[in-house]
Parts: structure tokens; C-alpha cells; sequence
């Protein structure tokens, strides 16, 4: 039985255990029927050319574990943004671990998906925002849909913030030999409300881990909305990030994606303005080696005059690793005065290591500001020279510049002990140990 | 010191250098003048060890050790220094941490410790003083968003924390303007010493005014045509170079 068979067939037993009244279960059912109409995509899909997901469908994933597992925290640890006070919603082969985590419901809602599914105060936000981004069509967000039953549950009311930043974190444990994850993330912040939130999916041990992850993000009027997305998995471990954000005026939205280890990562990062005065970001640093992939998807659809958006991604490949930049804009025709920045800037270091990089352009209006770059090179030989010089060796050297290449990414994330630790991963990866905090 | 034999360099086959000698004494300053092309700064970065360069013939012994074999980083930890006529930018890395790190790199290659942190800021404090370089210039981006004139400076004030034995100027006066020059040109003066040389080049007379060479050689079609003391260098501001591409036809 392929994944595809094996996902529609559970859907029955997964309905077992739910309330089929409420009235997400009608989303649920239509979504199952979508994906099993159009299956997963295949490389004959436009937008999933340059990723396959074939050598996953291959794979014998459980879709539901079978083990509940506990984890310490001081084995876990590390994952955790620890250096500062968060709240933390932590989720162990797809099951919240109460003990990992720091919930809250004062006066915001930092919370579970299965909560607000089932809890009466949580049932007119869900009726107003829940699947109400997310795509109806694309066959991996309905397939999440589908099975959507936990997550991170975030609400933030109306000229709220809450005390801390907030972290998301899904741990695999390997107890399965093989495991599907499926998590559902909500997000609402308000009008002027103000939130910033850390994910990361990681795996604890060599075992396949398929993540297929759909978050919706609604930002109100003047809310501020930093989300930051830690992509630092083992190489046996996949993920579709499919995030769908929804914009009213003035608010402010800014997405950072570090991809920097995983085996398949394909994110599908969507912006939707549906007021004026916004301001969209979305930032990538990428940083791979071996045979890893990843493919970044964008999408920012301009629907209302005098918005802008700022795309910046910066990748660089080593080995054989391979990646995608997919930029799509579109400007519809009364959004007059738009102003979208779109930039991919490459390096690759190795013969073998490719980079497919793509702006796609749809613009309607006239009086528009949209301009877009994109660069594929190798390091500065002359600057490479210019650090030698100073007595900084080859690798160190190579180092600095991949980073200074990389920073200006990295300067507009807001928490500085996220930075740090970015910085330390990079590093990391980069094999070196510089004398200062890169 | 320094002690350059029949030296050939060539680039994609197109030969630049073609047998340069040139002896630097400790203690000494030498200007390399000559007209654009003429194969200075190639000659400068060989030095540094430029590997962009296929070194043929000839030889380099700093010290009476040969450097061919050597990496860049290499000759730095040597006591070779290059100041860029186009210093790179680099941002996100401050001039102090940049400098940290050469000089613990440089540390550690000779098998020593890094640098006490308080003994490193006395350095960087002192150095940047007599360059007359603002504090708030050192967490900056290495050159990034700097003018000519800083880039400029900030090259000799790096040689300032690297305390070279060799240090090599690339065209440092360019740039620069009148007050810059003297601040930098007094910075260089106060770094001579009879244990350490450098090799000083420029198209201009005016530099060397302010940093007086010992000798003054000419450069001009990857071969040093004529040497001379100081007084060269103002022959050369009255009369043009032509005279000697003629002697060197002869």
C-alpha cells in the first residue's frame, strides 16, 4: 500500500475518535476527498518541478503513533530556545507533552488546537478563522486539513502581547520507525496586537520523519507579527511547511526561515494582503551540504493599494545539496502603489550543488514599484584574498564571508538570543570557531 | 629583509612581472612608482601571496626564507602585511572582531595564546588614537558604507594592531585628502623602525613627502627600470615617465 492508499484509508479510524458534528468535521471530510483526488504532487505539477516527493510516498510511515513517550528536558534542551523565559507548546511524535510545556490564558491564549477544537470559548474563533487562509485546493494542506487535530493554538486579543515570546517545538523520537506528522497551527493576533513565535520540528534519532505542517497566521489591524521558523533537522527527517497568512491594514507580518539541515524541506510560505498600509517580510537564510534539499515556495499577493512586501533570501549550497527559490508576486489590479522588493542571492560552492531560482511576476496595476534580483556565484576570490592576508586562515576566512553574505538577514530578527543562537548553528556548520559570537 | 630575485608572474598565461630584483634592508623605505600597468600592484600581491598568480621564474626570501610555498595567511603570521588599494567590505563583522580574530589567528600560528581581552582594547585603543580614528568606527562593518579616506585609514590601522615586518602600502595615498593624508602618513612614520620595512607604492610624488623613502624605484613593463634615491621620485613629478619608456626601449 502506497502513503496516499494508506492516508485515505485511516481517515475512517481517524474519525473515530472525533466529534462529527462540530462543525470543522465538514472541512475535514471535504479536504480528505480533495487530496484523494489529486494524490501528492508529482514533479509533473509546475509548482513541484525542481522537489519530489516520490522516495517518501515510499516509505511505510505511521500515521498515528503508537507509543506515548516522555522526555526529559535536560535531553531535550538544547532545542529549546532556553537562554530566555518563553512560553512553550511542545508536541513529542505529534502529542502534546504537557511537562515540556508553558501554556497560558492570561489574557492571551497560548494554547493546543485540540483545546480549541473541543472547548465551547474557543468555538467562535475557530468558526471565524480556522481553514479560512489555508488553500482549499493544494493537495498537502487539504491532506493536513484532513487530519487536523493538534498544534499550537495562539490567540492574542486586541491590543495584546504576551509577556514572552512563544515557542512551538515538535520533537520525533524514533520510536516509530518511521513517522507521518501532521501538526495544525493557529495563529490571531488582533488588531494591534503584537506576538513573536519560534518553531522548529526536530528529530531525536537517525529514523525517517515525515512532517506535512499547515499554520494559519491572521494578523489584525496594526498587529505586529514576528514568526521565525528553525529548520536544523536530521538528515533522515522531511518537511512541507505550508503557511498561509492573512493581513488587514497596517499590520505587519515578517517570516524568517532558517533552513540548515533536514533531508527534503519545502516551504510554502503565502501572503495574503487583504488591507492597506501592509507590510510583508519574508526573509531565508539557507545553508546546505550533503544531498539535502530545499525548495522555497513564496507567495505575496498584493490585493490592496499601498502595501509593500520585502523578499530577501540568501542561499548557500555545498555538496551535492540542491534548492529552489520560487518567488511569486501578484499585484492585483486596484492595488495601485504597491511596492514589492523581491531578492535570491546564491553561492555555490561545490560543482555538484544546484540552485533553481525563479521570480514570477504578476502585476496588473500601473503605478507600481516592483523590482527583483537574483544572483548565483561563487565566494569572492578577492575577498577571500583580503582576509588571508590578515592572517585569518582558508576556512575561517570562507566562513566570515559566507556569513557577512547570510547577515544581512539576520539583522532584522528581533530576539537577539534567537540571533545568537542562529549565528551558533551557522557556525556550526560552517566548522569554524571564530574568537567572537559571529 | 626582503629580497626579491629575478621575479616572473604571470595571469592567464599573460606574463606581468618579467624579473623583477629588488632588496629591502630592516629599517628601510622603498617607493614603487611607475604608470598605471606597469605591473605594481601585481608585484605587491605576489608578495602577499596571491594565488590568483602563477609565479614562474625567480624567487621571494623574507628573511632569507623562501616564501613560495607559503599560503596568504601564511606570510600574514610571517609578518607580511598588504595594505588594499580596494580594501572588501564585510558586513556584519566589525572592525574590532575583525581584528581579534587576525590577530589571535596570528597568535595561535605561532603557538601563543590569544591576546588578554583588556590588553587587546589597550591595543585597539592606543592604535586607533594615533590614527585618529572615532571610537564608534570600530563596531562597525568592516568598510562597509566607508568612504575612500576611511577604507584608507583603517588599512594603516590595521597594520597598526598586525605590527608587520614587511608591510606593503598599495596605493594608500589615493583617497585620501590633504589632512588624511598627514594623519595617515604620521601613523606609517611612527610605525617605522629599524626592524621592520616597507615598500610604499603610488603614482604620486606627494605621499612622499610626507613619508620619505630611502629609495625610489621605477616600475614599468613588469621590470624595475630605474632606481634611485628620493630625489627620483620629484625627476619623475617634473618630467612624466616617458623619458625612461624610452630608456627602456633602448
Amino acid at each position: 500500500m502506497d502513503l496516499k492508499e494508506k492516508l485515505v484509508s485511516s481517515f475512517m479510524a481517524f474519525e473515530d475518535g472525533l466529534d462529527l458534528d462540530h462543525p470543522v468535521h465538514e472541512e475535514r471530510s471535504s479536504a480528505i476527498k480533495n487530496f484523494e483526488t489529486k494524490g501528492f504532487p508529482t514533479k509533473k505539477d509546475e509548482a513541484w518541478k525542481y522537489t519530489s516527493l516520490r522516495g517518501l510516498e515510499k516509505i511505510d510511515f505511521s500515521i498515528f503513533p503508537k507509543h506515548e513517550t516522555t522526555l526529559e528536558y535536560k535531553d531535550v534542551k538544547k532545542y529549546f530556545l532556553h537562554e530566555i523565559d518563553t512560553y512553550k507548546i511542545v508536541f513529542v511524535d505529534g502529542v502534546y507533552s504537557s511537562y515540556l510545556s508553558e501554556t497560558t490564558h492570561d489574557g492571551v491564549d497560548v494554547c493546543l488546537m485540540s483545546s480549541a477544537f473541543s472547548k465551547p470559548m474557543f468555538k467562535q474563533v475557530i468558526e471565524v478563522y480556522f481553514n479560512k487562509a489555508a488553500s482549499k485546493d493544494e493537495s498537502l494542506t487539504s491532506l493536513n486539513t484532513a487530519f487536523s487535530k493538534e498544534g499550537a493554538y495562539i490567540y492574542i486579543p486586541k491590543n495584546k502581547m504576551p509577556k514572552k515570546p512563544i515557542q512551538i517545538l515538535h520533537l520525533a523520537t524514533g520510536k516509530e520507525p518511521a513517522l507521518m506528522l501532521q501538526p495544525r497551527n493557529l495563529i490571531v493576533a488582533e488588531d494591534n496586537a503584537e506576538v513573536q513565535i519560534i518553531e522548529r520540528h526536530q528529530s531525536l534519532t537517525g529514523n525517517e520523519v515525515f512532517t506535512n505542517s499547515v499554520t494559519e497566521i491572521f494578523a489584525g489591524k496594526d498587529a505586529i507579527v514576528d514568526y521565525y521558523k528553525v529548520q536544523n533537522d536530521e538528515p533522515t527527517a522531511s518537511l512541507v511547511d505550508n503557511t498561509y497568512i492573512s493581513q488587514k491594514d497596517s499590520s505587519v507580518v515578517r517570516v524568517h526561515t532558517f533552513s540548515l539541515g533536514g533531508k527534503l524541506i519545502r516551504n510554502n510560505l503565502n501572503f495574503y494582503q487583504n488591507g492597506e498600509r501592509i507590510d510583508s517580510t519574508l526573509k531565508g537564510i539557507t545553508i546546505l551540504g550533503d544531498k539535502q534539499h530545499v525548495d522555497h515556495h513564496t507567495l505575496v499577493h498584493h490585493a490592496q493599494p499601498n502595501c509593500e512586501s520585502h523578499q530577501d533570501y540568501k542561499g548557500i549550497f555545498g555538496d551535492s545539496s540542491t534548492g529552489v527559490f520560487n518567488g511569486k508576486i501578484i499585484v492585483d489590479k486596484i492595488a495601485q502603489k504597491t511596492d514589492a522588493f523581491q531578492q535570491n542571492n546564491n553561492i555555490l560552492l561545490s560543482d555538484k550543488s544546484t540552485i533553481n531560482s525563479k521570480p514570477q511576476l504578476e502585476i496588473f496595476a500601473d503605478d507600481v514599484k516592483c523590482s527583483h534580483g537574483c544572483t548565483i556565484g561563487q565566494l569572492d576570490d578577492e575577498a577571500l584574498f583580503y582576509l588571508r592576508s590578515r592572517g585569518i586562515p582558508k576556512k575561517e576566512a570562507k566562513a566570515l564571508l559566507m556569513y557577512a553574505f547570510a547577515n544581512n538577514v539576520l539583522e532584522s530578527v528581533r530576539i537577539p538570543e534567537l540571533k545568537l543562537r542562529i549565528n551558533k548553528i551557522i557556525a556550526d556548520k560552517l566548522g569554524v570557531r571564530m574568537g567572537f559570537d559571529l | 629583509m626582503l629580497e626579491i630575485k629575478n621575479l616572473h608572474a604571470s595571469v592567464d598565461d599573460k606574463e606581468i612581472l618579467k624579473g623583477i630584483n629588488l632588496k629591502v634592508n630592516a629599517g628601510e623605505v622603498h617607493a614603487i612608482m611607475g604608470p598605471n600597468g606597469s605591473g605594481k600592484s601585481t608585484l605587491a600581491e605576489v608578495i602577499a601571496g596571491q594565488e590568483e598568480f602563477e609565479v614562474g621564474e625567480g624567487s621571494i626570501l623574507l628573511e632569507g626564507e623562501d616564501l613560495e610555498e607559503l599560503s596568504p595567511e601564511e606570510r600574514a603570521h610571517k609578518g607580511v602585511f598588504l595594505s588594499f588599494q580596494y580594501p572588501v567590505e564585510i558586513p556584519g563583522v566589525s572592525v574590532t572582531n575583525f581584528m581579534k580574530t587576525a590577530i589571535n589567528e596570528s597568535r595561535k600560528a605561532q603557538g601563543l595564546e590569544d591576546m588578554p581581552a583588556n590588553e587587546m582594547l589597550k591595543k585597539i585603543r592606543e592604535k586607533s588614537e594615533m590614527l585618529e580614528i572615532d571610537r564608534k568606527f570600530l563596531s562597525r562593518s568592516l568598510n562597509e558604507g566607508f568612504s575612500g579616506g576611511e577604507k584608507k585609514r583603517n588599512e594603516i590601522f590595521q597594520m597598526a594592531m598586525m605590527e608587520p615586518k614587511l608591510a606593503i602600502l598599495d596605493e594608500t595615498d589615493s583617497g585620501l585628502d590633504i589632512d588624511a593624508l598627514r594623519i595617515v602618513s604620521n601613523g606609517v612614520n611612527k610605525l617605522r623602525s629599524k626592524d621592520n620595512a616597507i615598500i610604499v607604492i603610488t603614482h604620486y610624488q606627494r605621499l612622499l613627502e610626507y613619508i620619505v623613502p630611502d629609495f625610489v624605484h621605477v616600475l614599468y613593463n613588469g621590470k624595475i627600470v630605474k632606481s634611485g634615491t628620493k630625489e627620483l621620485a620629484l625627476e619623475l613629478e617634473e618630467k612624466g615617465y616617458d623619458w625612461l619608456k624610452e630608456e627602456a626601449a633602448v
